[in-house]
């Protein structure tokens, strides 16, 4: 990185750490935290959404689709989490491979599964076999943000159904006396207010999808957790900058990163509360019509 | 090979009784119930002595915090937002790497006239290292549970305790702590749960499963790496901790019937499982 780095064994003290900490692998070790916010910042919009559908579905009249929505709500209840980190990401590989090899291959004979193997027709694999590495990352990384999405949607489906049930029914009928049709009472009258309901479990879920996120690295992606492994296990003298077993100091680095990330989400979201209150019919908002804000 | 003597051989392998060499190959059935359902013994391990221990931690912890002194205060708060605050993941690598550092010799402690060497090794096996880090992280959300069912404990329980003369550590005894119990249990109940679901990352993390005994999710992803075929063994995971989960809620209903005892059936607080995933 700098000029003077050229010869790391002629290094001492604070420069040597200078060049220790901006070597090649530092700064892949830096960009995973990058890898780790970007989960975040995917995540939580689509497990919103998978959520919001999930509870549209729980409340519909049509019972197929009410089931739907309850059951995939239900589903993680009573199973650990990390059961369901494991698995979809082998089932969702599973079964896109073989969506496509039923789809590329019409004449392909022998079974998919072949006693211990599981082998679709070459050009079935996802990414192809010739793809550069940054594409099987990605798709690893897909994987993983789409495993994220599905467990945590189905949290965020619990809470929007009790947030949506929990909007005074009164002003609902009253919206609908004056005509308006179903879509337009969800649209003005309940979705403006579900908010401030599921404000509360939301940011719940918010602070636990922080503290999932180390789970990446179970998943096989080249996240923070491991390049704390990586960077800090012992180096001999065989290696540019040999030092002795470091991991504790690099996983206290990680420790706090996510204390500070909690902090920060704790401000944030108390913030966004007071916000979501105001000129609400809750106590919480009359408190506040109180105090003159 | 009957199934009998599949659950003869390997029903304690996750301790190190019976059969030594997992199986290889032509996997069968009963051979995949038989080790997750071995490989639960840790996870029951781990929830029972983690909760019971980390129970009386989280009391006092409660007390700490609730408490004027900012002595009590400030360490308490402060040790419930590390714990709170970062993945519990993290916290196994984190503790692993910790007692690894330690000396393997053990650690000397002069006493004047003589000198006691404590071992230290025993600290980087998972039973006693994951339970130690289980226990502090249990007791942490816990705690908090506990502080918020202390400051809901109602004003006017308080003023009665007043009234009939009770102070200080009676007062705590005979009217504060049962109610804040009452009030804390549906919460504590969930924490139970996903404590036990949380024993399931033990293996996953920094600490080794040493000579294969792991737990169930050690074995059933075991089986996953070796057949390619996630759609048996961990729905048998998933089976076996949704029984667990059924059992911890009955039991813990009981113990919420026995503190609402008091009250008219119509005003008892029920437990409503709610969900929280990973800690």
């Amino acid at each position: 990185m700098f000029p003077y780095c050229a010869d790391p064994s002629s290094l001492e003290g604070l420069t040597w750490l200078s060049c220790y900490l901006t070597t090649g692998k530092h700064i892949s070790f830096y960009w995973s935290f990058l890898i780790v916010l970007s989960l975040l910042a995917v995540t939580a919009p689509l497990a919103l959404l998978f959520g919001f559908w999930g509870a549209r579905a729980a409340r519909s009249s049509i019972l197929p689709l009410r089931m739907l929505g309850k059951g995939y709500s239900a589903m993680v209840r009573g199973v650990p989490d990390i059961v369901f980190f494991l698995f979809f990401v082998i089932a969702l590989d599973q079964g896109l491979e073989w969506l496509f090899h039923q789809a590329r291959c019409p004449d392909w004979t022998e079974p998919v599964r072949q006693g211990l193997e599981f082998k679709v027709c070459p050009e079935a694999k996802i990414p192809p076999g010739s793809a550069p590495q940054i594409w099987h990352q990605l798709y690893g990384f897909g994987l993983a943000v789409f495993t994220f999405a599905i467990v945590f949607g189905a949290f965020a489906a619990n809470v929007l159904y009790g947030a949506m049930n929990a909007v005074p029914k009164a002003q609902l009928e009253t919206a609908e006396s004056y005509g308006m049709t179903a879509p337009q009472v969800f649209r003005r009258i309940l979705m403006p207010q579900m908010w401030v309901y599921a404000l509360p479990g939301l940011s719940n879920l918010w602070m636990i999808l922080i503290k999932a996120t180390p789970l990446l690295f179970l998943l096989g992606v080249q996240d923070i957790v491991y390049w704390a492994r990586e960077l800090g296990g012992a180096k001999t003298g065989a290696f540019d900058y040999p030092h002795p077993d470091w991991r504790l100091f690099y996983f206290i680095g990680l420790l706090v990163f996510y204390l500070c990330m909690t902090r920060l989400s704790e401000i944030v979201l108390g913030r966004l509360t007071l916000r979501l209150t105001q000129g609400q019919a809750t106590m919480a908002g009359e408190a506040q019509r109180r105090a003159g804000r | 090979m009957s199934c009998w003597q599949t659950i003869g051989d390997y029903a304690f392998r996750s301790l190190g009784f019976g059969e030594r060499l997992l199986p290889r190959s032509d996997f069968t059935l009963c051979q995949q119930f038989t080790l997750i359902g071995s490989g639960l013994i840790w996870n029951l391990y781990f929830g029972i002595l983690a909760l019971a221990f980390g129970f009386f931690l989280a009391n006092a912890l409660a007390m700490a915090k609730a408490s004027r002194s900012p002595l009590l205060r400030k360490p308490a708060e402060w040790f419930i937002f590390v714990f709170r605050g970062s993945p519990l993941f993290i916290q196994f690598f984190l503790a692993y790497e910790a007692f690894v550092l330690l000396p393997k010799a053990g650690i000397e402690i002069p006493l004047g006239i003589t000198t006691i060497t404590v071992a230290t090794s025993w600290l980087t096996k998972a039973w006693a290292g994951a339970l130690i880090v289980l226990f502090l992280n249990t007791a942490a959300y816990s705690a908090e549970i506990f502080y918020g069912a202390l400051m809901s404990v109602p004003r006017g329980d308080i003023e009665a305790a007043d009234a009939y003369g009770l102070t200080g550590w009676r007062r705590f005894r005979r009217v504060l702590w049962p109610t804040m119990l009452r009030l804390a249990w549906p919460a504590y109940t969930n924490e139970a749960i996903f404590l036990f679901h949380a024993t399931t990352l033990v293996f996953f993390s920094g600490f080794p499963a040493f000579q294969q005994r792991g737990d169930a999710l050690y074995y059933a992803n075991y089986f996953a790496d070796k057949t390619f075929n996630p759609f048996i063994p961990y729905p048998i995971v998933a089976l076996y901790f949704v029984i667990l989960t059924l059992l911890l809620t009955w039991g813990f209903s009981l113990v919420n019937r026995r503190l609402n005892r008091h009250l008219p059936s119509n005003t008892r607080s029920r437990i409503r499982l709610r969900p929280q995933l990973i800690r």
